[in-house]
């Protein structure tokens, strides 16, 4: 499988990157290298094997639901690009 | 170059037991040593004050009879670990002048035991590279060059600030992660012991991630022995990781030095790739006739879907990455740049804040993970991992303890050498390790001998899972088996 120009500019939009006009053939190029490699695995009879969910057997851990942390909130806002009165500040979203 | 910095970390924990030097000795010989050595890049961040602090307290407790397994040992951090007040970068200009308020588990276990931070170490940018030629910071060189040759050689990745640092004697040891061989190629790349211990025996939390269920981290140092004493310290259950394995850590060290008479060691013939180089199947016979010489069986194995390996990773891994790195957005933290709105912001942060190969990886991974080709790749690729690891599974079922591999299918090359027009050819750097973290066991890489061209070549030895004693054990049988590899004279000042 192979990737145009279009799906390449869906592909970063999906990832929020922005591609410029220029870096869009290369990246397409690059992409379809990376494809063209992983297409041999179509080659590899799966039929009845189970997809890995976890390499080791474990069982997923749980603890009970109670706060173990909080009251934080200067350290949640430290390296924030832009705060103001203890909030993030955002562009506005809602029109 | 001072004395001290040319102690093992095993020979500088005994000097301090013994009083033969203070910590604030080793350690200025280390700060010192650092600073003579920027050309090399290996060091994104130098925290000498630190250094010094921890030291003291190092000192104090040691002359009281007191300390850690570590105490007053001066390491560097992969800046892949969050430190507490220190800047985390994982080589990215997204998290450039990130500072941590919390302090990973890994890097807190290794202050616990008394350890000293010389500062942060230079890797491929968000641990995607296999020649530290991604970095934000500027490539790490090695302290290795080729005979008759000032060629910038790379130091292999992502570890690659840690392998450099580790080989320059620039730290005593250093930690490092592994997602698909970012601890074993660059020690096989510089002379060094890097150990991948099994998925689940050191704590992720804390360590900036790359891909979930493949990452893991591990130590670098310039002996068994030493990575050994590194990973006790590293290792061990934390609540804060659910992946983390609530098992009692051995002491590893009691392992080096053991016999291996009767271990069974499984050659995979799978690994015979065609056109292997010469001098890379020699060096892997050399290591055969080492083993059976320590009293080890040979025996050849076959792992039939190893060919497979490499390409599913590149499936899994990019897809775990596109979905862990959905958190760089500009809001919460790092770099932002302002958009018409709030798409565009995301945007255009992340165009520029994150380097090229790893803009390519969150493409793929968004790509493969997208609705109509989930199926086809992800899925798959996840089948595909069940198949390698059934392969090891029977193996060691049959009796095999442990399996010999090259580490990588060449010695270390000069930058810009590789992967400029194809982005697959740096990948292929990867093909004898990334099976083991897609089947989630322990890898170790001791050297073993020499290119024709005067670099350092690893051996790979991966084990059963949770048997890393196993593994300690026998690489040290080859390091005592091995010429003993010596760093030119440092030209880096």
């Amino acid at each position: 499988m192979s990737v145009d120009l279009a799906t390449v500019r869906r592909i970063a939009h999906l990832a929020r990157i922005s591609v410029s006009e220029d870096e869009a053939p290369h990246l397409q190029n690059e992409l379809n290298a990376i494809l063209g490699f992983v297409e041999e695995l179509n080659s590899v009879d799966v039929d009845g094997v189970e997809p890995m969910t976890s390499v080791l057997p474990m069982r997923m851990k749980k603890r009970v639901d109670e706060i173990t942390d909080g009251y934080i909130q200067q350290k949640v806002l430290a390296n924030a690009p832009a705060r103001e009165d203890g909030f993030f500040v955002v562009p506005k979203v809602i029109e | 170059m001072t004395d001290l910095t040319r102690l093992t970390l095993a020979q500088a924990r005994d000097g301090l037991k013994a009083k033969r030097f203070t910590s604030v000795e080793l350690t200025q010989a280390h700060v010192d040593a650092v600073a003579k050595a920027r050309s090399l890049n290996a060091y994104i961040v130098e925290t000498p004050e630190k250094a010094l602090d921890m030291a003291k307290a190092s000192d104090a407790k040691l002359a009281k009879g007191e300390g850690g397994a570590l105490e007053g040992l001066p390491l560097g951090i992969k800046d892949l670990y969050c430190t507490e007040g220190v800047q985390t970068t994982a080589a990215s200009h997204i998290l450039e002048g990130f500072v941590p308020q919390y302090e990973s588990t890994v890097t807190t276990n290794l202050w616990r035991d008394g350890a000293v931070m010389l500062g942060k170490l230079n890797l491929d940018e968000f641990a995607m590279g296999s020649s530290n030629e991604t970095s934000y910071f500027g490539p790490v060189v090695s302290p290795w060059r080729r005979k008759n040759s000032d060629a910038k050689i790379v130091p292999g990745g992502s570890s690659g600030g840690s392998s450099a640092a580790v080989a320059a004697h620039l730290c005593l040891g250093a930690t490092a992660t592994d997602t698909g061989g970012s601890i074993r190629q660059p020690a096989a790349f510089t002379g060094t012991v890097g150990i991948k211990p099994t998925y689940g025996r050191c704590s992720r939390w804390g360590i900036v991630a790359f891909a979930s269920s493949l990452d893991q981290a591990g130590p670098i140092a310039r002996t068994v022995r030493d990575a050994a004493i590194m990973l006790r310290s590293m290792a061990g259950h934390d609540l804060k990781d659910t992946t983390s394995v609530d098992a009692p850590v051995p002491d590893y060290e009691q392992a080096v030095g053991a016999s291996v008479k009767g271990k069974v060691i499984g050659i995979p013939r799978e690994y015979r790739l065609d056109g292997m180089s010469a001098e890379i199947a020699a060096l892997w016979d050399q290591g055969v006739a080492w083993l059976k010489a320590a009293g080890a069986e040979i025996r050849e194995i076959s792992l039939p879907h190893t060919k497979h390996a490499l390409p599913a990773y590149y499936i899994v891994a990019p897809a775990e990455a596109s979905s862990n790195l959905a958190r760089y957005d500009g809001i919460r933290y790092g770099l932002r740049k302002t958009g018409k709105d709030i798409v565009d912001l995301y945007e255009k942060t992340r165009a520029e804040g994150f380097g090229k190969e790893v803009r390519r990886r969150i493409m793929i991974g968004t790509y493969v993970l997208s609705a109509g080709y989930y199926d086809a790749y992800y899925l798959r690729a996840q089948k595909i991992r069940t198949l390698i690891k059934r392969d090891f599974d029977l193996a060691y079922a049959s009796g095999v303890d442990a399996i010999l591999t090259p580490a990588t299918p060449s010695p270390a090359f000069a930058q810009g050498e590789k992967g400029s027009a194809d982005p697959v050819e740096m990948y292929l750097n990867d093909v004898f390790t990334v099976t083991v973290n897609m089947a989630g066991l322990p890898g170790l890489v001791v050297p073993a001998g020499m290119s024709s061209d005067g670099l350092p070549l690893g051996l790979q030895l991966i084990g059963r899972p949770f048997e890393e004693e196993t593994l300690f054990s026998l690489g040290e049988a080859i390091e005592q088996a091995a010429p003993k590899i010596v760093l030119p004279e440092p030209w880096w000042g």
